[in-house]
């Protein structure tokens, strides 16, 4: 963690609807503050009197610490259930609870190096910040952005204008090519030469994509949207079984040790499992 | 404004807001929001003598007013605890209560050894609501003699400095009969409730929503089974302190605990919302007490029981 992360009262100040999507500016200058490419924000949704109260975790999509007034960040919500449904039912002016910047950014390579970005859905968002960042240190960019149909596409004229070159994929080919962002991932590699790739979206995805990288070579980081209790690192929900530079597995939390992780170092057929060589798994023995 | 202080047994503590155990990790992660001096104690995840994997995920699934989890006791084993999160807490003048775990008596009592003598332990909870390995995994809280075994072990090998406390699981038909029990076998107070066991079932994947299958109860939703715990425990066993807990989101929700008879109490599930809760209820408690003209906690520390005697024979006399 880079930056500690404060609980402000956000006044939303623009709601626009994306897509299936509706991008949320909020204003929240501590959390603008210490933004860096692959934080998150962890939101309360329902209310003072809630009955809902777990937050909900939502990549920061950009920040502007320095905007006309106070700082803001923007972030975009996808309705799933009742608490991002809540959310979207706001209107500009509300206010909302707001707790970050949160997670372990992207870690950005030492000098240029030619980079693959690679979103699923509106996992994109979290990657417009950092291709803004990656080009301002020089390293050419080259987005794949995919999606099951193009109205859940996210960001793909933002990435165009930035990088220039998107390949777009859909599942039902409503929008650029019929298939999945690793049909294209190798072509966008070998093009720009890229020393490494960057993704967000589904675990499925996230997987595919760190094989794809493995089979050239790179590394890939790869930012998780895990279900979460807290985001701040107490409630142990959302752990993954990762890899550590020992060589050794543990069950380390998606919201401090990351969101992003090297993709090599996830165990992907081991989520949802207690693999035996995991440290602590031979103490599990006899419990329920 | 009103005197805060309040006492669980022999510790002394300036406030009777703390953590509650596997709702703060060891303090570390929340002090980035407040000062973990500020609460009465930090109460520690519940570590247990090797380091934990904890369970498969998913491991929580958010319930109406609640959540279920099924971490599975995470963690990093005793000698790692004691270097590394002990270390810390005492660094940051946090007044400390550990929470200790076990799958078997001994295990308790290796833990509880390691933990003798350290200047930032004031008191040790005992997670008795682990399946014990020796009796086909039935739950030590749920079994009186497994409990009053433990407890009196766990007595026998801490420090005397540090008083025991005992947390009982609401799961059980009489948990007065738990908590005398663990008083014949010389517990230094009840920490109140631990979670209710329950499930969900997930109607998309038709599977449990858990990958431990059942999972705790906590959060507002328990609230009422705690406050009826600390009651029921504080008209048994008056003599003893409680530490209350279970679904404490507001100043007012604390406050009924210690009018039910807690000595203090552990906010937990709240924190996962709100970061900052633990402090907030302090602050709101005071507030309360003060609008009240209540000069002192310790005056209102089991109020609830001085109600006119009519309604106390009418609840005595109905049935659950």
């Amino acid at each position: 963690m880079t930056a500690a992360p404060v609980q402000e009262v956000a006044e939303i100040f623009a709601m626009q609807k994306v897509g299936e999507y509706v991008q949320f500016t909020v204003v929240a200058p501590g959390v603008a503050q210490g933004f860096e490419p692959g934080h998150f924000v962890a939101v309360a949704v329902g209310g003072e009197n809630t009955s809902m109260l777990l937050r909900r975790a939502f990549a920061l999509y950009g920040a502007t610490p320095n905007g006309d007034f106070a700082g803001t960040v923007q972030f975009v919500v996808a309705a799933h259930r009742a608490g991002t449904r809540w959310l979207l039912e706001r209107k500009v002016g509300d206010r909302i609870d707001v707790v970050g910047p949160l997670g372990t950014p992207f870690p950005l390579p030492s000098g240029p190096a030619p980079a693959v970005l690679v979103g699923g859905g509106y996992g994109t968002a979290v990657l417009i910040p950092l291709a803004q960042a990656l080009i301002t240190h020089g390293s050419p960019v080259e987005f794949v952005v995919g999606a099951s149909t193009a109205s859940r596409l996210f960001g793909e004229l933002v990435a165009k204008r930035l990088a220039g070159s998107v390949t777009v994929t859909t599942d039902d080919g409503s929008a650029g090519h019929r298939g999945v962002v690793t049909d294209v991932l190798p072509g966008a590699i070998t093009r720009i030469g890229a020393e490494v790739v960057y993704a967000c979206g589904p675990m499925p995805m996230l997987r595919a994509v760190g094989e794809v990288a493995r089979d050239h070579a790179i590394h890939a980081q790869v930012a998780v949207e895990e279900a979460m209790a807290c985001g701040i690192g107490v409630c142990m929900t959302c752990v993954l079984p990762v890899r550590g530079d020992d060589g050794r597995s543990r069950f380390v939390r998606s919201c401090v040790e990351g969101p992003v992780f090297d993709a090599d170092r996830v165990r992907w057929h081991d989520v949802g499992r207690l693999p035996s060589d995991l440290i602590g798994a031979d103490a599990m023995g006899g419990g329920h | 404004m009103a005197d805060m202080r309040t006492n669980l047994a022999w510790f002394q503590l300036p406030n009777p807001i703390l953590t509650a155990s596997g709702c703060a990790a060891a303090g570390r992660e929340l002090h980035q929001f407040f000062d973990v001096a500020d609460l009465g104690a930090v109460v520690t995840k519940s570590i247990m003598s090797r380091a934990r994997s904890g369970r498969p995920t998913p491991r929580m699934a958010e319930t109406p007013s609640g959540m279920l989890n099924s971490i599975g006791l995470q963690g990093p084993g005793i000698e790692s605890f004691i270097k590394n999160d002990l270390a810390w807490l005492a660094q940051h003048g946090a007044r400390t209560v550990v929470s200790i775990a076990g799958t078997h008596t001994d295990e308790f009592v290796e833990v509880a050894r390691k933990l003798r003598g350290h200047p930032a332990v004031s008191m040790l909870e005992v997670n008795i609501s682990c399946p014990n390995v020796e009796s086909r995994g039935q739950v030590f809280a749920c079994d009186a003699i497994a409990s009053s075994r433990v407890i009196g072990a766990v007595r026998r090998a801490a420090d005397p400095a540090q008083p025991v406390f005992a947390k009982l699981s609401p799961d059980v038909t009489d948990i007065t009969h738990i908590a005398r029990a663990c008083a014949d076998a010389g517990v230094d107070g009840f920490s109140l409730i631990n979670t209710l066991l329950g499930m969900v079932i997930d109607t998309d994947t038709m599977a449990p929503a858990l990958g431990g299958v059942t999972g705790g109860l906590s959060g507002p939703a328990i609230r009422p089974v705690a406050v009826r715990c600390v009651w029921q425990v504080k008209q048994a066993v008056p003599h003893l302190p409680i530490l209350g807990m279970g679904g404490i989101r507001t100043g007012l929700d604390a406050l009924q605990f210690l009018l039910a008879g807690a000595s203090a109490v552990s906010v937990g599930t709240a924190v996962f919302g709100d970061p900052t809760a633990p402090v907030r209820i302090l602050r709101e408690l005071e507030q309360t007490l003060d609008e009240r003209g209540i000069a002192a906690v310790s005056d209102v520390i089991g109020r609830a029981h001085r109600a006119p005697a009519a309604l106390l024979s009418a609840a005595a006399a109905s049935p659950r």
